[in-house]
């Protein structure tokens, strides 16, 4: 009988519990940081983003003026709540003339909940950005972004992910010249873009930063658990020069709903030997890009904001930094598309905010 | 098959996390002494105000350059939010996000 009890859980079961007993022991066996001194003690803050663009593509223009509040709450020492919305209006000439109109969009973009359970592991659940590349997740702020229009392929498999998200980043060498940083999550219900529908997708994204080199490197994956199961993966890179104020990022992404890519690249003219003030706060950027349609009709693509038909892109364009959280941007791009080819321009101001929501220290 | 396959999946589970925890052991090294625990991803245990001050700043302009120019330095309790808010979102290690924050408070 003992023999017979000790077999009685399937393998399938056996196998649930080691692995539970396994993440337990990986979440809970690292020492965790020690408590803050009052003085670092994180207070509440509200931050985000402001800006205001006017993009004019094939000679219509469209006014876009969005606010992206994000508020942040630590709890104790292993803590945060972490949310941020975007409030966007959108407003063109009608062809038939008059005043300019259009809609004003909301729409949360993460709330989540963090839990720092080690040095490796940092536990989210709640609404999150799915880490799919580094754009959506790292570079969408219009303050942080090298150029306003999204790149082409954004809409491929970023909508928000519902559900559970273990995460982390931690040295992979004793010389710590190596970083690993990895994200794996599960999402049970994911609101679709100007829609209803619902999915069922599990994912991850790996990627190596190496310090010394500034050089970072990863993968990112997705599969869908309803329907035809499909499959989706990516790749990006990021690369900083020591030796000049250059920067370099990339991304590549296929699905079924279309694949493509886009290298962007930022130089700032600090080494420039005139009029040096100025150029010290000068920035020139550009990118190429390059989309490719999927399995989905065009109709499909356009309901998710991807391009109908194969296009390519480039742009141009020069940011000016008047001081920290505030630029100017103005940027040309050219589109050729077999749905026909177009110039777009872009014109606009980018601010960040942050509002501390509580008393705090002296200033450094 | 289905059942060899859910034991394939949930060994795999097994591998990878128990993976991870030896390596959490290996990196978490000795103990040093309580307060300093938060270093325990680290392995360059850096304690010197003068080497954190120099080690915070290449991290910081490592780190925090991948997306974004450099910003100006806030007081200490709002540097602490913000760095665990990038801790989490941009992934950065613990060792990095103590670093950092001892050079953006100094």
């Amino acid at each position: 009988m003992p023999y017979r009890y000790k077999n009685s859980a399937s393998p399938r079961q056996q196998g649930i519990v080691l692995s539970v007993v396994a993440l337990f022991f990986l979440l809970f066996a690292a020492p965790i940081a020690a408590p803050s001194q009052d003085s670092e003690k994180p207070v509440p803050i509200l931050t985000g983003s402001i800006g205001t663009f006017s993009f004019v593509t094939g000679g219509q223009n469209l006014i876009d003026t969005q606010i992206n509040p994000i508020l942040l709450v630590p709890l104790g020492d292993r803590w945060l709540i972490e949310s941020r919305a975007e409030f966007e209006g959108q407003f063109q000439r009608p062809l038939a003339g008059g005043p300019y109109q259009g809609p004003v969009t909301k729409h949360v973009d993460y709330a989540q909940i963090d839990y720092i359970a080690s040095p490796f592991v940092t536990i989210t659940a709640g609404r999150f950005l799915t880490p799919f590349g580094i754009f959506n997740e790292r570079l969408y702020p219009v303050w942080i972004r090298f150029l306003q229009p999204d790149p082409l392929i954004l809409p491929i498999n970023t909508v928000d992910s519902d559900g559970l998200m273990l995460r982390g980043g931690f040295p992979v060498n004793a010389q710590a010249s190596v970083n690993m940083n990895y994200a794996v999550y599960v999402s049970a219900t994911s609101i679709g873009i100007g829609s209803v529908d619902s999915g069922r997708q599990v994912g991850g994204r790996m990627g190596f930063f190496f310090p010394g080199s500034r050089l970072e490197v990863g993968g990112s994956f997705q599969r869908t658990l309803q329907d035809a199961r499909k499959n989706a993966f990516g790749f990006h890179m990021g690369w900083q020069s020591l030796k000049a104020p250059l920067s370099v990022r990339s991304e590549f992404a296929h699905s079924f709903e279309g694949s493509g890519y886009w290298v962007e690249s930022a130089y700032r003219l600090s080494q420039a030997h005139f009029w040096q003030k100025e150029m010290r706060h000068t920035e020139l950027v550009a990118r190429a890009q390059q989309f490719f349609t999927g399995e989905i009709s065009p109709d499909g693509a356009a309901a998710l904001g991807l391009p109908s038909a194969n296009t390519r892109e480039a742009d141009f364009g020069v940011n000016y930094f008047f001081r920290d959280g505030l630029k100017g941007i103005a940027s040309y791009g050219r589109q050729f598309s077999s749905a026909g080819n177009a110039n777009q321009w872009s014109f606009g101001l980018a601010y960040r905010f942050l509002v501390p929501l509580g008393r705090v220290g002296s200033q450094p | 098959m289905k059942t060899t396959l859910h034991t394939k999946i949930s060994l795999t589970l097994l591998l990878c996390a128990l993976t991870l925890a030896s390596g959490s052991a290996v990196f978490a090294g000795p103990p040093s002494g309580g307060k300093s625990s938060s270093t325990a991803a680290a392995v360059v245990h850096i304690t010197d105000p003068d080497s954190m001050r120099v080690e915070g700043e290449q991290r910081f302009r490592a780190n925090c350059g991948r997306c974004h120019n450099a910003p100006q330095k806030f007081p200490p309790r709002m540097m602490a939010t913000i760095l665990r808010h990038m801790r989490v979102r941009a992934t950065i290690t613990d060792e990095d996000q103590r670093l950092i924050l001892f050079y953006m408070t100094q």
